[in-house]
Order: structure tokens, then C-alpha cells, then sequence
């Protein structure tokens, strides 16, 4: 069975000089690629949420270090990279009631096409509704490959 | 368990009786060698005829750090260097330290009352007792160990620092009681869980026995999941003898005093009069029987509260609750009354928050503002922005019902904030005054 949920790690940051780069430090040491990633920040802190090619590697790499770190699942979703195509695939999941906690893109990803890392409140409902409706999950194999 | 039945349970009356006569004779004898009290008692023309009951203590004048400090280093010793068998000094983080001396039978009367205390707390000849307080000039490392050493435990005699080392020492010696601050044990503990030890097979603890700092009994819940140990209280100072004046017992509702050695009051800081009992107020100690160094109604900054009715452990010792502040730690913030034993309570009474803060207070323009950081861990940590930032109000509000006033949360890395081997800093104040 095809496997849409993809790994997200989030990272919890002080908002002080050098905190970020200790963290790709980390993920580099441990040769690991960041795919996606958004960084939510306020005053004092940050939380970095990363899409990874070896999330596994990179959760313990970073857990090793001392970095405060969560696993989560989110769906990556293909739409047409042109105007108005996030407004209709936000209609549609308005229209499916589905809650999204967060959102972020990827960029580079599919010729012609726009990758967004969706955030789902019940992630399971969320597939089996999008799919329903057509919308082009990416797998997670996808982010594996280089 | 008792120690001494006869001293522990005297009635009420033996022990005021008991007390004025002390009193008396301390006064006499302090007029008579210590140049410092002739010249005060003089001046209040006080003599030992001028006490008849307890409340009479009232009539004396207090003695405050700054007379040790004016008095440095040996002003107030009413014996002479012969006589002295041992000087313990305070830190002196603030100016000169303050110096005290024993006589041979100063040192008797600490250890008896030292072994008191631990007696309260269960210690027996048949215990390994690890102390990792500092040997030397603070009275905690050599107070206790002589008090336990008069009990018969064995010793071992950690001092501080090197916190792997004394994992490795409590773990292969057999430590059953843990002798330190409460702000180390919990180090302690952490270090031990990062060793990967599993506190209740590795190491055989039973007792704990903290003092030295303030801490609350949320703390106290905290040490004694962390380390499998009952945790006891206990309370002194150098300036009326060391630790050993005060100490829980099995009840664990407040500290006997030692009252056959000690007089204990509260007062109102601002005004220096007795306040009710039960309620809270500073701490001052008359020590009866120190012979090197006599001091009269010390006044050690701490504010709590006393009770002599009768405790369910059988002791007609007056108890004094856990210090709930210093007078000079209060910290006033936008003129609000502020103790950080209160934000302290507020923090642990929230699931899963470490046991490490730190309170830091800043001025900017003409406004004071008070930060408590607080050490991010996966159980603080939200993925969510939005949860995220509804725990940190949920902490900001807690505070801010209990203190009122408006106290920022700010959540920092794990390990961030400065652990200690010795008494924990809580507070920044960078404000200039």
C-alpha cells in the first residue's frame, strides 16, 4: 500500500545567534539532506520543522546533541504551479471540513507543479478524503530519493 | 526516632523556664567578655535581672550581620584564642565574610543537635551517609559530619563537585542517606539518569537529608520520585551555631527546634515586634549556650512561621515552617511583593516542567520587568505554534494569579541555565538602583 505520510521532525530553537547552524551542523555530520523545511519563529524562539531524505538518522543525530526534538506526520500534496492553484486546493479541503494545523512549501519539486507540506489535525481522515477527491498525494518514498 | 526523649519532650513550661534561665546567664556572660554587648546592654540598660519571662527577650537589642561584619574578624568572640578549637566563615559574597568560633564544647553541643536532627529523620549507626556539602569554611560538610559521625553511621565524606564521581561512590559504597542541597540532589539525579542508572536498583538511598537553601515541597516531591528517597528538611545558620537548630521529623509538618538551645521569634521585619504565632515574619535566634561566640536575637533574613502546639511525633519542640523567603531575597517588582519560592510553585505544580529556572529582573525605562526562564524539554515542546504558545500563557497566567503580577515565560534550551554544586542561583537582578 502506498505510504503518504511523511516524517517531519521539529526542532525547538532559541531565537540566539548560532542556534540554527548547530542544527544543519548536526544533520550534515550525520549526512543527512533536508527536502523541505519552514521555520516558525517568535521573539524568543523558533520551531524548525524539516522534511528529511533519512528521517530516522536525523532524529537521532539531533536527539544525540541534546536538541528537543518531535516526530509528526505530514502529506505532501501536488498542485498545478500556476495561479490560483493553492486557492482551489485550499477550497477543497475547506470544503472537506478538514482542519490544517500548518503549512509550508517545497519548492523544486515536480516540473510544473507545486509541492505543499500540509500539517493535518486528523491526517488519516485527511488522506482518505483528498484521495477521494483526486488530489495528488506525493509518497513518502518520494523524499528518500535524492 | 528520639534522640534525646528527655529534651525532645519536655512540657512547655520546662522549656520557657529552662530558656529564661539560659538567657539570664548568657546575658551575664556576654556583658562580662564581649566588649560589643557591654557597650549595647549599657545602653538599653539591660542586665540579667531585667529578664523574668520569655517575652522579656523583647527588651534586648537585635543583632544583625552588619555587627558581625563591623566587628570583623573576631569582635564579637567573649573567649580567647586558646579556648577556640575551630572558626567556620560564610561566603562572603557581599563584603567581608562573617566569622564564627567553637570552643571544645560548642562543638559538643553542634554535634548533639546535629545528631538530633538526623535522628528525626531516621538515620541510624546502621547507615552509609554520603555528604556532598563542601568541606570548609561553610558550616554544612563539617556540621553534619560530626553530628552523624556521633550517631555511628559511616561516613563518606564526598565534599563537593565532581557529581559522575559521586554517583560512581553513592552506587558502589552503598550510600543510604544523601547529605547536600536540595538544588544539588536534583542535579544529582540527572546526571545519574543521563548515566543511564536506575536509581532504585543502582543506588540503595533511603534518606535524604537537604538544607542550606530554601526549596518547596513541590521540590520536595520532585528529589524523592528522582532519587527514591523520603526527603527532610533541616535548618541552620553560622551565625547562631550552623546546621542543626532546626529539623524535620517523621510528620514532616515544620522543623523542631532545638529550644533547650535556642530562643526562637518572629518578628515583623518592619517594625521588629512579635507577630502572632502562625504568623509569618522574620526569623530571630538567641542561641543559650554558644560559649565563643553569644549572640542575641540574630536576625537571619528568613521569613517564616512558628508553632508549639503539639506535633503527632510526640516532641513538644516548637516547629518552624520552611523559610519561604529571605527578607533581603524578596524581591520587589513594580512594587509587588515577590518571593521566588512563590514562582517556584507555580512552575512545579505544572506537569513536566524541569526543575531548573531562573528568575531574571530587568528595567526598562523606568519599568521593571521579570522573566522566568524555563528549560524547553519534549514534554514543553508543541510542534504547534498555537499550543506552544497556550502553555506558555497557561504558565504566565498560573503566575500571574499567584503573584499578582505580570511575569514573562520565556522557554530556553535544555542545560541552558547554570547548574550548581552548591546553593542555586535563582535570581538576576540586573536592575541598578
Amino acid at each position: 500500500m502506498a505510504n503518504y505520510k511523511i516524517t517531519q521532525i521539529s526542532v525547538f530553537i532559541e531565537n540566539k545567534k548560532g542556534r540554527f547552524y548547530n542544527v544543519t551542523k548536526t544533520l550534515k555530520k550525520a549526512g543527512v539532506n533536508i527536502r523541505a523545511m519552514s521555520l516558525a519563529d517568535t521573539m524568543d524562539f523558533g520551531i524548525l520543522r524539516f522534511v528529511m531524505d533519512k528521517p530516522k538518522e536525523a532524529y537521532d543525530a539531533l536527539l544525540d546533541e541534546d536538541f528537543i526534538v518531535k516526530r509528526n506526520e505530514v502529506l505532501a500534496i501536488a498542485i498545478k504551479d500556476e495561479s490560483g492553484g493553492l486557492s482551489e486546493l485550499l477550497k477543497t479541503v475547506s470544503d472537506l471540513d478538514l482542519n490544517i494545523e500548518y503549512m509550508y512549501t517545497f519548492v523544486n519539486a515536480l516540473e510544473g507543479k507545486a509541492v505543499m507540506l500540509f500539517k493535518f489535525e486528523d491526517i488519516d481522515l485527511a488522506i482518505e478524503k483528498l484521495s477521494e477527491e483526486g488530489i495528488e498525494l506525493l509518497e513518502e518514498e518520494f523524499f528518500r530519493r535524492v | 526516632m528520639f534522640w534525646n526523649k528527655e529534651k525532645e519532650t519536655m512540657s512547655r513550661k520546662e522549656i520557657e523556664n529552662l530558656q529564661v534561665e539560659l538567657l539570664k546567664e548568657k546575658i551575664e556572660y556576654a556583658y562580662n567578655n564581649v566588649p560589643f554587648y557591654k557597650k549595647k546592654f549599657d545602653e538599653y540598660g539591660i542586665n540579667k535581672s531585667s529578664i523574668k519571662t520569655i517575652e522579656d527577650i523583647q527588651k534586648l537589642p537585635f543583632t544583625t550581620k552588619t555587627d558581625f561584619r563591623d566587628n570583623y574578624p573576631f569582635g564579637l568572640f567573649a573567649t580567647d584564642m586558646k579556648k577556640i578549637v575551630r572558626i567556620h566563615s560564610s561566603s562572603g559574597t557581599t563584603g567581608k565574610p562573617t566569622v564564627v568560633g567553637y570552643t571544645k564544647n560548642d562543638l559538643d553541643v553542634w554535634s548533639e543537635l546535629v545528631a538530633r536532627i538526623a535522628s528525626y529523620a531516621g538515620v541510624t549507626d546502621e547507615d552509609i551517609v554520603h555528604i556532598a556539602f563542601g568541606y570548609g569554611l561553610f558550616t554544612g560538610g563539617f556540621g553534619l559530619h560530626y553530628g552523624l559521625e556521633k550517631i555511628g553511621a559511616a561516613i563518606v565524606p564526598a565534599s563537593s563537585g565532581n557529581t559522575k564521581k559521586q554517583i560512581m561512590l553513592m552506587k558502589d559504597y552503598g550510600a543510604t542517606v544523601l547529605v547536600c542541597t536540595p538544588s544539588y540532589a536534583l542535579h544529582i539525579a540527572e546526571v545519574a539518569q543521563n548515566e543511564g542508572l536506575d536509581v532504585n536498583k543502582d543506588l540503595n538511598l533511603r534518606i535524604g537529608m537537604f538544607g542550606a537553601e530554601p526549596w518547596s515541597n513541590q521540590m520536595r516531591e520532585k528529589i524523592e520520585q528522582a532519587l527514591g528517597v523520603k526527603a527532610y528538611d533541616n535548618y541552620g545558620l553560622s551565625e547562631v551555631m550552623g546546621p542543626g537548630v532546626s529539623g524535620e521529623c517523621e510528620a514532616q509538618d515544620g522543623m523542631h527546634i532545638a529550644e533547650d538551645h535556642f530562643i526562637a521569634e518572629i518578628i515583623n521585619p518592619e517594625t521588629g515586634r512579635w507577630v502572632k504565632e502562625g504568623e509569618y515574619g522574620e526569623l530571630v535566634i538567641t542561641p543559650l549556650t554558644k560559649e565563643a561566640l553569644p549572640v542575641f536575637r540574630y536576625r537571619t533574613r528568613d521569613i517564616t512561621k512558628l508553632t508549639s502546639k503539639p506535633c503527632s511525633c510526640g516532641r513538644t519542640l516548637a516547629r518552624m515552617y520552611k523559610p519561604i523567603g529571605r527578607t533581603d531575597d524578596m524581591l520587589i517588582i513594580r512594587g509587588v511583593n515577590v518571593f521566588p519560592s512563590q514562582i517556584e510553585e507555580v512552575l512545579f505544580s505544572i506537569d513536566g516542567i524541569s526543575p531548573h529556572y531562573q528568575i531574571i529582573i530587568e528595567r526598562e525605562g523606568a519599568l521593571d520587568t521579570a522573566t522566568v526562564l524555563v528549560e524547553a524539554n519534549a514534554n514543553l515542546f508543541f510542534d504547534e505554534m498555537k499550543k506552544q504558545r497556550q502553555f506558555l500563557d497557561r504558565i504566565n497566567y498560573e503566575l500571574k494569579t499567584t503573584l499578582g503580577l505580570d511575569v514573562k515565560v520565556k522557554l530556553v534550551e535544555p542545560h541552558s541555565i547554570e547548574r550548581s554544586e552548591g546553593k542555586a542561583k535563582r535570581i538576576i537582578d540586573k536592575r541598578k538602583f
